[in-house]
């Protein structure tokens, strides 16, 4: 009897699909509905029920980059955001090799003393900043954006981290075959950080493409605006122009997530093994 | 080995450019903001001396003491839901079924979606009129909610909106640490007689203490920080109903132009910040057992 009420009530597919179904969707059904409204009239979006669109009404994306310079925020943030990977691919690796292998006067107290600014929130520092930048005569500039971003104390820590467990050997070997430092770093040891120097990667470059507060502070000008802040600027112009609205935010949303699509174990990969390092 | 003198010049060398950025835009700065804090300034003027005045006048500003409490609701709310939400997604991903790396992507891809454009869409979705929320809120009779435009609902509405765009953050960091779960843990647990409450009492959940104590200090700071989705969304509206600490600290500072006073609500969101975080790992220190 009991067996034969289990074996009727027996689902064709895992149970587990009941839970992972209406999880998935509550998930992508947010960004489903944006680019939904993204194609239809101004008419079918202000209606109640909501109603699917008549078909797909282009005209919401022209009027969008008519009314604000996507390309140009999409350029400036890739600037930015570019500067700050490279600048912390380039220097968290020479510092962290440093922190790692050399011996040096004060590489204890420095290493403590550059670790201890991870604690400093960026919302503290930001009004003395936002005063250097503006001796530097750098306000309303990329440049504002690029600077303070171009090495981080966790990068250094991560790539120290990552130094210390590979074998030195390898680097005796080259230092007794009359390599000198930096050439030991860039022959032998970054060879082998290829882990390591894409979490960095992918963590510089989700901090700083969704940066908002910094440059929303210290830029005014349209022409220097990062996607963030242009696509805020934009949401307040147009506060219920519900289909501009979300054309100009598919166009700010989906380089980015193309790039995690393509780049998914990446992005999980990093994300994981920063969580471990944390 | 000896210390050599290419050992000194390299190092020093190495790290010299790291060193004075962060000395330049970390250590210079939070020296600065101290300093600051103890001064009158409008960024233009020269600042004046005031001593403690910005500190004594926040101890009795009634807006800060209601930014500090609606940043402590938000804060209580945000880090269970997306710490033990985040739990029990990564449990149900890690289900081994047909298309599971579907559903991983579809859960995780809001990571990838800004905090300025999450909040345009959940201005959208949580539109009081036209918004699908309300229209599916419908269905079972509840509603229609205000949502941003309500005082009582605004920072509910801000933290619902704020899990949705965490918790795959969360849930990546605990399906890895359940993976890292050796399987014969689990499976000797099975054969002793363990159900599945009892394994994951006694074995599964020690066994996740490092990403757990890692989620829910990140996710303190974060929540003790948020700013951008309350920004786009209703401006720390309606009433200061979402007005949170570093809401009114950008007003302070930015809009208003009181650098002094702005710098020492930032000083002491640092020392919060830095005191719950200390009092976090105090705690896990007793509970926590890092293996290797």
């Amino acid at each position: 009897m009991n067996d034969e009420a289990t074996s009727r009530l027996r689902l064709p597919f895992s149970p587990a699909h009941l839970i992972l179904v209406p999880l998935a969707l509550v998930m992508v059904t947010p960004l489903a509905w944006m680019v939904m409204t993204s194609i239809q009239t101004p008419d079918e979006a202000r209606h109640f029920p909501p109603v699917l669109p008549s078909g797909i009404h282009w005209q919401n994306y022209t009027d969008a980059i008519h009314a604000a310079p996507f390309g140009r925020f999409f350029l400036n943030t890739t600037l930015v955001t570019g500067a700050a990977v490279l600048g912390n691919l380039v220097l968290c690796s020479l510092a962290g090799y440093a922190f790692a292998r050399l011996r040096f006067f004060g590489r204890d107290v420095l290493f403590v003393l550059l670790l201890a600014t991870l604690m400093i929130p960026f919302q503290v520092v930001m009004i003395p900043i936002f005063l250097i930048m503006r001796n530097l005569g750098l306000v309303d500039s990329l440049g504002a954006l690029i600077l303070p971003n171009l090495v981080t104390p966790f990068g250094i820590f991560l790539m120290r981290q990552f130094f210390r467990t590979l074998p030195i050997e390898l680097e005796e070997a080259a230092r007794l075959d009359g390599c000198s430092r930096l050439r030991t770093l860039i022959r032998i040891v970054l060879p082998l950080s290829g882990p390591a120097l894409a979490t960095l990667a992918v963590i510089t470059f989700l901090w700083n493409w969704n940066d908002f507060l910094w440059p929303l502070v210290v830029i005014q000008s349209e022409h220097n605006m990062t996607l963030q802040l242009g696509l805020s600027t934009f949401q307040g112009a147009h506060s219920t122009a519900w289909t501009l609205l979300m054309a100009g935010n598919v166009l700010a949303v989906v380089p980015m997530l193309l790039v995690f699509l393509l780049a998914q174990r990446q992005f999980i990969d990093s994300i994981a093994s920063a969580g471990v390092t944390g | 080995m000896r210390l050599t003198r290419s050992d000194h010049g390299a190092g020093w060398l190495f790290v010299l450019p790291a060193t004075l950025l962060i000395v330049g835009f970390g250590l210079i700065p939070i020296g600065w903001a101290l300093l600051l804090s103890f001064q009158s300034s409008d960024f233009v003027s020269p600042p004046k001396w005031v001593g403690l005045a910005n500190y004594r006048a926040l101890a009795s500003d009634p807006d800060f003491r209601s930014a500090i409490v609606r940043t402590l609701v938000y804060t209580a709310l945000f880090v269970p839901i997306t710490v033990l939400g985040g739990l029990a997604v990564a449990a149900v991903l890690n289900a081994k079924v047909r298309f599971i790396s579907i559903y991983r992507t579809a859960v995780f891809i809001p990571v990838a979606c800004s905090t300025v454009a999450t909040a345009i869409i959940f201005n959208w979705l949580l539109e009081p009129t036209f918004g699908v929320v309300n229209w599916v809120l419908s269905w079972i009779g509840l509603g229609p909610f205000g949502f941003f435009e309500n005082p009582d609902q605004s920072l509910a509405s801000v933290v619902l909106m704020t899990s949705w765009g965490w918790i795959g953050f969360n849930a990546i960091v605990y399906l890895a640490a359940l993976q890292g779960i050796p399987r014969e843990l689990l499976e000797a647990a099975s054969l002793d007689g363990a159900g599945q409450f009892k394994t994951f009492r006694r074995i599964v959940w020690p066994l996740l203490g490092p990403a757990t104590l890692f989620l829910v200090v990140w996710s303190s700071i974060n929540a003790l920080q948020v700013f951008d989705e309350i920004y786009v969304t209703t401006r720390g509206g309606p009433l200061q109903s979402t007005t949170v600490v570093v809401y009114y600290l950008f007003q302070q500072a930015f809009q208003f132009f009181a650098a002094g006073y702005g710098a020492a609500i930032a000083y002491v969101l640092f020392v919060a910040i830095l005191a719950l975080t200390i009092l976090q790992l105090w705690v896990a220190k007793r509970r926590v057992h890092y293996s290797s």
